[in-house]
């Protein structure tokens, strides 16, 4: 089949991929043949690249697998036979020769871990006690290396606590290599610090959303009470419905799992705030809703939706003469889901939304900022909401949410 | 058959196409239609959205043609694609819609925890959907060919034109309606006419032209080997195409899922009976149709042999229409999924970057299609899906049926399964057609095992890089939703 469309196809793709596999290797060679400065600026280079490289590795703490990456790293930086990692329990990784003494490491630095002192120990030290097991036996590697590497063992220090050691080892200890070990420590120290920051910075945005969430239901359940109240003697039986509506809505904003809910459920709790709504302002508030089905599974954050809503009714309609009207949209965006709240309202001037927005003023707008600064904690930057409005013009909120978040259970 | 006609179809087909993109959503709802507006997709529509998008022209004008020249061989094509579903209801619809990955790449992402073998498969489903999009141009060619006597690159460009004004433009909003009512038009476009003939063809009494069994070509039968490779490729191909995984994301949960995926059997089974009548009944009645090359229009071309006159010409325009509805369908929907991909991964996910996307996702195939020359529609659909069986298939299942999956693991399976296939398409290729092995001609009956297994393989081997959310991922994918009653 020499013409078959998608052979050509393929051949034409293998070739443009052989071509760039060809530029590519040549551009690598040609820039190792580039002059890379003295030799001093190139040990810099080398201990600083080897320096950075073992950072990223230890960059998510102290765990196995970052500190096998980074002890090789350290091992040629250090120019020593071997290198382990260790935190409090044990040890973590090990590179170069000697794993003969690797079982007996977390003894030899039990003193190190528990007075945070850097403990040097002569070729030999490492060895089994000579009553235990006779030497040339289990405790010892079949080549013996071990029985002939001093060792210099330095303590990770975060903060007052040790979390661990580093050790080295050579066949002999001098004093460069204690102080080079020593320093290594102390900068594998800073990493772990590091780490431990990333993992509280990450908590705190947890809690964050946390705290702006609880903030929205109290907002609401008093506006909604008021609502009901004025029926309460003059249409008791609506009142009745209203409050079952009411407790529906609470049941779904009360619950206890899940900071994210899908936009049919969303949608859901905006149709029974707006009953409450009509309650209160009849027939002047009027709302379309344009949905397209592709997107009603789309997870978004829980309660990002009604705030939006209820603004577009407090603000939009309430401070307004005669009939308002809401428009709700959603649609496929391509790898988005894009919806949109629209009233023709009293509109706000955009200078005092923005103050609003950046939390400089104190304003009405909360549900606003509440929801905005959500949408950006929880997608990034450029997922904030999208506000069109000007004073006497209405308003038009946009909210862009991508429709993959395997991360985000519904 | 009268040009005019033909290119009508066309030009209603494009319109009803775009007008339903533009206008099926723009029916606003009051306040009181709450409930009826944010009402899921009922699985009936969604398995006809289904149906519509994955009946490509392979389905529509291959299979008969390759019925009219090989008679039963052919049949294993149809049973493959329709069966191809069964796998998918039984191992990976439910699972990968509770996942809440929205395309292949999110989902291997998510589930191996690694933005490389993120890379590697946007970069496979990119290229295969380039690769399926080829002969629906291909077939849209053929058509205008056949049917209007104007240049072949017309038809190609037209399609390409559509779906890109289509798309780029927001016509795709309520792309479920659309491909919904793709489906039915293919099925009446296929339906009528075929029944119309076999009335009228009973009604005047034609005497038969050749024994059904009769072999027009001449053709060798087809051996054990190739048909088992060609149902490993068809069977396991299905579960990796981009635009199908995409549309189970309108299902609400893993539950209605399957239902639809069980509709869709049900649509396509019917939907297959009748290219295997055209073939049939241009065995019996218009053997000389079976002309190598032109086999695939043989479906564009039974009615105006047969019945001949206006209503020959109205039959024939009404399977244009199918036929390019047929087209319009496949690619809006590999463009669509493939824009998501590009848009995403190459240009930072904005609405502009899924325009640009969506053109590149149309016009890099027209490209390859102007190279390249039309051969025999089925056959060249049957070789992407062993590319896709030999690459995509493999880390869907191990990634939803086998904790032990690595990242590297990922990786070294597509890469063995994409150069193994795509290797043995291009030996194919340079060999030519009389000296090519039966083994390359149809490589997936190897290469989907040694995919597997390298994939299998190395992931034992880097058994230390099974990623710490695995057991989290994996729970999500098994654990049936709650009902919806007591989520209230």
């Amino acid at each position: 089949m020499p013409d078959s469309p998608l052979l050509t196809a393929a051949a034409v793709a293998v070739i443009a991929l052989a071509i760039a596999v060809v530029v590519g290797v040549g551009l690598k060679v040609l820039r190792s043949f580039r002059d890379l400065g003295t030799d001093a600026e190139r040990a810099t280079y080398k201990t600083l690249h080897a320096a950075s490289e073992a950072g990223q590795h230890l960059r998510r703490g102290l765990n196995p697998a970052g500190a096998a990456k980074a002890s090789r790293q350290l091992r040629t930086l250090l120019g020593c036979e071997a290198l382990a990692i260790t935190d409090t329990t044990g040890v973590l990784a090990w590179d170069g020769a000697a794993e003969d003494l690797k079982p007996r490491l977390m003894e030899l630095a039990a003193g190190v871990l528990a007075g945070g002192r850097t403990a040097v120990l002569p070729a030999g030290a490492g060895q089994a006690p000579a009553g235990q097991a006779p030497a040339g036996q289990a405790a010892t590697g079949p080549d013996g290396t071990g029985s002939r590497l001093a060792a210099v063992i330095a303590p990770v220090r975060a903060g007052t606590r040790v979390v661990g050691v580093v050790a080295a080892f050579a066949p002999s200890a001098g004093a460069g290599l204690v102080r080079a070990t020593g320093e290594v420590a102390d900068w594998v120290a800073v990493q772990v610090e590091l780490a431990e920051l990333d993992a509280s910075r990450s908590l705190l945005m947890e809690a964050e959303v946390r705290a702006l969430r609880a903030q929205i239901s109290p907002h609401f359940i008093y506006n909604s009470l008021n609502a009901i109240a004025s029926f309460i003697n003059t249409d008791p039986a609506r009142a009745r419905d209203l409050v079952v509506e009411f407790a529906d809505f609470t049941r779904y904003s009360f619950r206890r799992h899940g900071d994210f809910t899908t936009l049919a459920e969303e949608l859901r709790c905006i149709d029974r705030y707006l009953l409450l709504e009509r309650a209160r302002f009849g027939e002047r508030v009027q709302v379309s809703l344009r949905v397209a089905p592709e997107v009603l599974s789309t997870v978004i954050p829980f309660l990002s939706l009604q705030p939006l809503v209820e603004n577009a009714v407090r603000h939009g309609l309430e401070a307004k003469e005669g009939p308002g009207h809401i428009t709700i949209t959603a649609d496929d965006a391509g790898a988005f889901a894009q919806v949109t709240i629209e009233d023709d309202g009293v509109g706000m001037d955009p200078a005092q939304l923005r103050a609003v927005l950046a939390g400089h003023a104190d304003g009405d707008h909360v549900g606003l900022r509440n929801v905005d600064a959500r949408l950006r904690q929880v997608y990034g930057n450029e997922h904030g909401l999208v506000i069109d409005t000007a004073p006497g013009e209405g308003t038009l909120i946009t909210m862009r949410v991508p429709k993959s978040q395997p991360g985000h259970d519904a | 058959m009268n040009p005019g006609v033909a290119l009508a179809a066309v030009a209603v087909v494009s319109l009803a196409t775009a007008a339903i993109g533009f206008y099926g959503l723009r029916i606003s709802r009051t306040t009181g239609d709450f409930y009826v507006a944010s009402r899921t997709v009922r699985p009936w529509w969604n398995a006809s959205a289904i149906g519509g998008e994955y009946l490509s022209a392979a389905s529509f004008l291959g299979v008969a043609g390759l019925i009219l020249l090989s008679g039963t061989d052919a049949l294993w094509f149809p049973v493959g694609y329709t069966a191809g579903y069964l796998m998918l209801l039984l191992f990976v619809a439910a699972p990968l819609r509770r996942s809440g990955a929205y395309t292949i790449p999110d989902f291997t992402e998510a589930r191996l925890d690694s933005k490389a073998v993120r890379k590697v498969t946007s970069l496979v489903v990119v290229l295969v959907g380039w690769l399926y999009i080829v002969p629906q141009l291909h077939g849209a060619a053929l058509t205008i060919r056949i049917t209007t006597g104007l240049p072949s690159w017309a038809g190609s460009v037209a399609v390409v034109v559509v779906v890109c004004l289509t798309v780029v433009s927001g016509g795709m909003r309520s792309i479920t309606f659309v491909q919904a009512f793709q489906y039915w038009l293919k099925l009446t476009a296929l339906a009528l006419p075929i029944l119309f003939i076999i009335f009228y063809l009973a009604g005047t009494g034609t005497p038969a032209l050749a024994p059904p069994a009769a072999n027009p070509t001449g053709a060798a039968p087809t051996g054990l080997y190739q048909n088992v490779s060609l149902l490993v490729a068809l069977l396991f191909g299905t579960l990796g195409l981009p635009h199908v995984l995409v549309r189970f994301y309108t299902n609400p949960d893993g539950q209605s899922a399957r239902r639809t995926t069980l509709i869709v059997l049900g649509l396509l089974s019917v939907f297959y009976l009748f290219p295997t009548a055209y073939g049939l009944v241009g065995r019996v009645f218009a053997p000389g149709l079976a002309r190598a090359g032109q086999a695939d229009a043989m479906v564009l071309l039974l009615p105006g042999e047969l019945v001949g006159g206006v209503a020959g010409d109205l039959l024939s325009a009404l399977v244009v229409a199918g036929a390019f509805a047929a087209f319009l369908s496949t690619t809006s929907g590999l463009v669509v999924s493939l824009a998501g991909v590009i848009s995403q991964d190459v240009l930072g996910g904005g609405v502009g970057g899924f325009r640009l996307a969506a053109v590149l996702s149309a016009v890099v195939p027209l490209g390859f299609a102007f190279m390249t020359d039309s051969l025999a529609l089925a056959g060249s659909v049957g070789l992407v899906f062993a590319f896709t069986a030999s690459t995509v298939c493999p880390v869907l299942l191990l990634g939803i049926w086998w904790r032990g999956l690595t990242d590297v693991g990922a990786i070294a399976g597509m890469a063995t399964g994409g150069l193994l296939c795509g290797g043995a398409m291009i030996a194919g290729a340079v060999s030519g057609a009389a000296n090519i092995p039966v083994w390359l001609a149809q490589p997936a009956a190897w290469t989907v095992p040694a995919a597997f297994a390298v994939m299998v393989l190395v992931s034992r081997a880097t058994a230390r890089r099974v990623p710490g959310t695995m057991p989290r991922v994996m729970t999500r994918l098994h654990t049936p939703e709650r009902p919806l009653a007591t989520e209230r």
